[in-house]
């Protein structure tokens, strides 16, 4: 047996790290897999990167940061798969909500008609609304930005966003701290059942198929394993595929909800896994079937074009100072070939492209796999826009200059 | 809230909930002759505290939550007049690898010589780990504790339904736990469930 100590953070979308280790996945491939639970990404991000851990569940975008030198310690990432996509809310609290349309589903389902009455809201608002977001460098404040930009709000200017961990959250909600917040689940469901917030945004209907987790390793000791690596790789993928199993859901649910993973109720768990999200206390949950997927359509391929949409964000945002090294070396932090190497034996389908134009998808779509045939879900981003890897500066430039480009 | 400053002392914000992990810090850095030291928990407005402070090193805990909070707060700060990161010496990647190994993270003020900075993350580590085995012994006897009363139960269960003396009674929950390979509390908190289910008095 091999042992492998991967750092987590108590979320739902850990989910297939704890199933790896709790239903024998990884010590099937000979993994015995250890797993560390932090409170904050820094120290995540530390243990990684001075080595504590082998890999950790990380946000897609900080270990692209991490790779670029902005934060913290530089140290290159590699990422061979993605644990998740999907699964966060933007929730706000009632007294912000009220100017808001008043019905959950048609606001959920219309995020560019919700962010021109968030617009609204902030003017009616007593002062700047404080927004909490887990990190700069996550996917939750990327996608707000791009939410909050396309009704001409100032992400910089006209809100704060406040950085607190996702634990953290529900209290800052409580104590009046924060007027709102977007976080990974079940967070987001902790506050709203408080009767402390009332779901705005859901990252499903923002990105249909956004980036979200993803099992990084220092680039070096990656390399230097190939064997470990592709072991894990394995495990996971077998993993996310019992995650992805309606009939499991419930077991699954009650694994997270173990103090030593999550740490909060079964029953709020599911509502994430089940995709069936209430979007106020008490009130019929809105069905949103692709609010969390681990396995289908090939969820766990690193595809290049995704760490490259995160690149032209943090450009978008001034984050990073565009340059051909930057844009390189963050396209590399994720290694569809090594998620190829790693289960070339196996009958899992796998695409033959590492690149495609994100958000271009709008019904299933069928693709040409060397192996197996795959279906796109559809990708689209809200406001309709597609991300061609080949044409950032364009795409930036769609933006116009007002929005941060 | 500004202090005056003299020029060569370094202030150090120590960042943290436990009170006693930060007195134990605290007392080692003033005996070893610090003593512009400040500790703050980090709650409520601790960041915009920390910015009037204008420390030249930050102290935390590396479990504490608010890490991401502190970092921020690093990144885009105005109030700062330099710039602090977490303290990375290429040439002894190994000290700040401890650091994170006795779970302390360390950030310093831009353009501080590596020697002033270095005792300091030195110091930090020993008393961080010092704590860490004071917590480790704790929490050791506490568990000695609650055995003692365990064992102390299923004792006074075997004397009052078989009769037995204080001494059969323990050798008896010994040999039990011997031949099954387990530990004598293991033992002892099986004797107490089953007495409760069958309705025993204890």
């Amino acid at each position: 047996m091999t042992p492998i100590r991967i750092a987590f953070l108590g979320l739902t979308d850990a989910a297939v790290l704890v199933a790896a280790r709790e239903k024998g996945f990884a010590q099937a491939e000979g993994i015995a897999l250890e797993l560390l639970r932090d409170t904050s990404w820094a120290t995540l991000r530390d243990r990684l990167v001075y080595g504590q851990v082998q890999a950790a569940h990380m946000l897609a975008p900080l270990a692209v940061a991490v790779t670029l030198g902005l934060s913290q310690q530089p140290c290159a990432l590699a990422a061979p798969c993605k644990l998740n996509v999907n699964g966060n809310l933007l929730v706000m609290a009632p007294d912000f909500a009220a100017a808001l349309e008043p019905d959950a589903t048609a606001r959920l389902g219309d995020p560019l008609a919700t962010a021109h009455d968030f617009a609204a809201a902030i003017g009616l608002h007593h002062r700047k609304p404080i927004i909490g977001v887990v990190h700069r460098f996550s996917s939750h404040a990327l996608i707000l930005r791009y939410f909050l930009a396309s009704a001409g709000i100032d992400p910089d200017r006209d809100v704060v966003l406040r950085v607190l961990p996702p634990s953290l959250m529900v209290e800052a909600m409580r104590t009046g701290e924060i007027d709102g917040f977007t976080a990974g689940e079940p967070w987001g469901s902790a506050a709203i059942d408080a009767g402390l917030a009332e779901a705005v945004a859901a990252s499903e209907r923002l990105w249909q198929r956004g980036v979200e987790k993803v099992l990084a390793f220092r680039a070096d000791w990656m390399d230097a394993h190939p064997e470990t690596v592709d072991a894990l790789v394995r495990a996971l993928a077998k993993a996310a595929l019992w995650c992805d199993d309606p009939a499991n859901r419930a077991e699954l649910a009650l694994l997270l909800a173990d103090p030593a993973h999550v740490g909060q109720p079964a029953a709020l768990i599911e509502r994430a896994l089940a995709g069936r999200i209430v979007p106020r206390a008490g009130e019929a949950p809105v069905s949103l079937p692709d609010f969390m997927l681990f396995a289908r359509e090939a969820t766990p391929f690193p595809w290049r074009s995704q760490a490259l949409w995160i690149y032209s964000q943090l450009v978008r945002w001034k984050m990073v100072k565009p340059s051909d090294d930057a844009r390189a070396r963050a396209a590399a932090v994720f290694r569809p070939d090594v998620y190829r190497r790693a289960l070339a034996d196996s009958d899992l389908p796998m695409p033959g492209a590492s690149m495609k134009v994100e958000g271009a998808v709008a019904a299933p779509l069928p693709i040409g796999a060397p192996r197996g045939s795959i279906t796109l879900g559809p990708d689209r981003f809200f406001d309709g826009r597609a991300f061609d890897p080949e044409r950032i500066e364009e795409y930036l430039a769609s933006f116009g200059p007002s929005a941060g480009a | 809230m500004l202090q005056v400053r003299k020029g060569w002392v370094l202030r150090i914000v120590i960042i943290d909930d436990s009170g006693a992990r930060a007195s134990v810090l605290e007392e080692g850095l003033r005996e070893a002759g610090y003593d512009d030291i400040h500790v703050m928990p980090p709650r409520g407005a601790f960041v915009a505290r920390l910015e009037r402070m204008a420390p030249d090193v930050v102290l935390m805990d590396l479990g504490n939550p608010s890490r991401d909070t502190l970092e921020e707060m690093l990144a885009v700060s105005r109030a700062l007049a330099r710039p602090i990161a977490m303290f990375v010496d290429q040439s002894e990647a190994d000290a700040t690898a401890a650091a994170i190994d006795a779970g302390i993270s360390a950030y310093v003020v831009d353009g501080l010589r590596k020697e002033r900075v270095k005792p300091i993350l030195d110091l930090a580590i020993r008393r961080f780990n010092a704590f860490a085995r004071m917590q480790a012994e704790l929490e050791e006897a506490r568990t000695q504790l609650a055995d003692r009363k365990t064992i102390d139960r299923a004792k006074a269960i075997l004397m009052a339904t078989r009769g037995l003396s204080e001494p059969d009674a323990y050798a008896l929950l010994r040999t039990t736990a011997m031949n099954q390979g387990k530990k004598m509390v293991e033992i002892a908190a099986a004797l107490i469930t089953a007495s409760d289910l069958l309705g025993g008095t204890s």
